[in-house]
């Protein structure tokens, strides 16, 4: 069993008299997918924006593959190469093609010469199928093919782990399905996730682990049979229901 | 001599026109100089102050807010005139066509500045986010990624203030440059013909019509694919 990859331990966050992660540990097991879900306002996106530090956390301590990314001396520009993220609204580079939003890390961080880094870049992309559209700007491809450009985006500098932040939430229906199919092929290939998401579908389906998070806090976790099926807690319980209640 | 013909004669006198032509095609050369170094220094020192500002480092964001404040509420004329009179009362003085230069520069970077600043803060902060998320440090995402979206963004209205600044280099007929209305003013007096007047609004057409074309094509050039 390999060690965990991601190690979290007594977050914090305030946002001025706002509490909003009170004391949370996250260990995250190299190859693991582990889904985070609950309310709006529980804080689970900024579990996750605390992961790669968009946001500063106010206590506590994080370790991603071996880095203390809290640590002053930490090269955290170094450290978010390891760190893939995907957002809710894609945040695609509106000037350049999809080969020039994958390409630009690869060139500007990692210091590539411009025919390597779209090489990668083109290998990226058609990993998410869409070796087609490297061409295209972010204005002239669907949600769906947007935000696996964005997945491309975070893959091609080869990160340790992957940040998913509600990466279906601003689709239509019918573009979902292409984004998740992405995730599916990155977890089979060996990715380690952290997903914050209310595709209770693909949850059921490919986490190991389902964290339920409320009130800034770690209410219950366990394989998604366990949570989804007998959760323990009243509130894992009502809220499951009502997402359950939404989605019939 | 019937009303009609008084009215070319005093607009469009061919013989006065012959002979201040040549002082009104210096002026314009003048003024494309001018308007040049006025565009280059000002636009420059603008987006310096904006890049400056996006730092958050707050003391010196004051003093950016007080000087550009200051250049945006002063009269261009004012400015000019302070520096060219104002000045050598401090023991320094300088030519017009610097006190101009200067004063126009100042004014330009205090536009150009609010107006690149508003394009900086109108980029949404996911671009911010991504760009840093995949390892691009402050500067590397303000230049790569932010500017880029913020200069396309106020292409139309830093035109259009660039343009109406650049056109302010007629003032600096007021402290003896002699530019096109410089040059044309002093056609009219020593003709007592306002023809030259005539030479020299057309001068500016001549001048400022290519420009504004060239600001709608670069609107046009610079707008991406949406």
């Amino acid at each position: 069993m390999p060690g965990p990859i991601l190690e979290a331990r007594g977050l914090h966050k305030h946002f001025g008299h706002l509490h909003v992660l009170k004391g949370v540990d996250l260990l995250v097991q190299e190859r693991e997918l582990v889904f985070v879900i609950g309310p709006s306002g529980s804080g689970k996106s900024t579990l996750l924006r605390c992961l790669n530090r968009l946001e500063e956390p106010s206590a506590g301590s994080i370790t991603v593959d071996g880095i203390d990314l809290l640590d002053r001396r930490t090269d955290i520009n170094k450290a978010r190469q390891r760190i893939g993220m995907v957002f809710q609204s894609f945040n695609l580079y509106p000037h350049m093609t999809a080969l020039g939003n994958v390409a630009l890390a690869l060139r500007k961080v990692q210091g590539r010469g411009r025919a390597e880094a779209e090489a990668r870049a083109r290998e990226a992309l058609d990993r998410v199928h869409l070796a087609d559209r490297a061409g295209h700007y972010p204005g002239q491809l669907s949600g769906g093919q947007q935000q696996r450009v964005a997945i491309a985006r975070a893959i091609a500098l080869e990160p340790r782990v992957m940040l998913f932040d509600e990466p279906t939430s601003a689709l239509d229906p019918e573009l979902v399905g292409g984004v998740l199919a992405a995730m599916r092929e990155l977890r089979e290939s060996g990715m380690t996730m952290v997903v914050v998401s209310h595709e209770m579908g693909f949850a059921r389906a490919a986490a190991d682990r389902v964290i339920f998070m409320d009130g800034g806090r770690i209410v219950e976790q366990g394989p998604p049979a366990a949570i989804f099926g007998a959760p323990q807690e009243e509130r894992t319980r009502a809220f499951i229901g009502q997402i359950e209640r939404n989605h019939a | 001599m019937s009303n009609w013909d008084r009215f070319l004669d005093s607009f469009f006198n061919a013989r006065v026109a012959a002979e201040y032509l040549p002082k009104v095609i210096e002026g314009f050369w003048l003024t494309i100089l001018l308007a040049g170094c006025i565009i280059l220094t000002g636009l420059a020192a603008g987006l310096a102050l904006a890049v400056l500002r996006s730092l958050g480092i707050r003391p010196l964001n004051w003093l950016i807010i007080f000087v550009v404040d200051l250049f945006r509420a002063l009269p261009p004329l004012v400015v000019i005139v302070l520096l060219y009179f104002g000045l050598p009362a401090a023991g320094l003085s300088m030519s017009g066509f610097a006190a101009a230069w200067l004063s126009l520069s100042l004014v330009l970077m205090a536009f150009a500045e609010e107006i690149v600043w508003a394009g900086i803060t109108a980029v949404p902060r996911g671009q911010w986010e991504a760009a840093r998320s995949t390892g691009l440090g402050f500067a590397q995402t303000l230049g790569w990624v932010v500017l880029p979206q913020a200069l396309r963004m106020v292409v139309p209205p830093l035109t259009n203030r660039t343009i109406a600044i650049t056109k302010g280099t007629a003032l600096a007929s007021v402290v003896a440059v002699q530019e096109i209305l410089g040059a044309a003013q002093a056609g009219v007096s020593f003709s007592f013909n306002p023809t030259p007047l005539t030479l020299g609004a057309l001068a500016y057409l001549v001048l400022f019509l290519p420009v504004v074309i060239l600001g709608r094509w670069v609107e046009a050039r610079f707008a991406w694919k949406r």
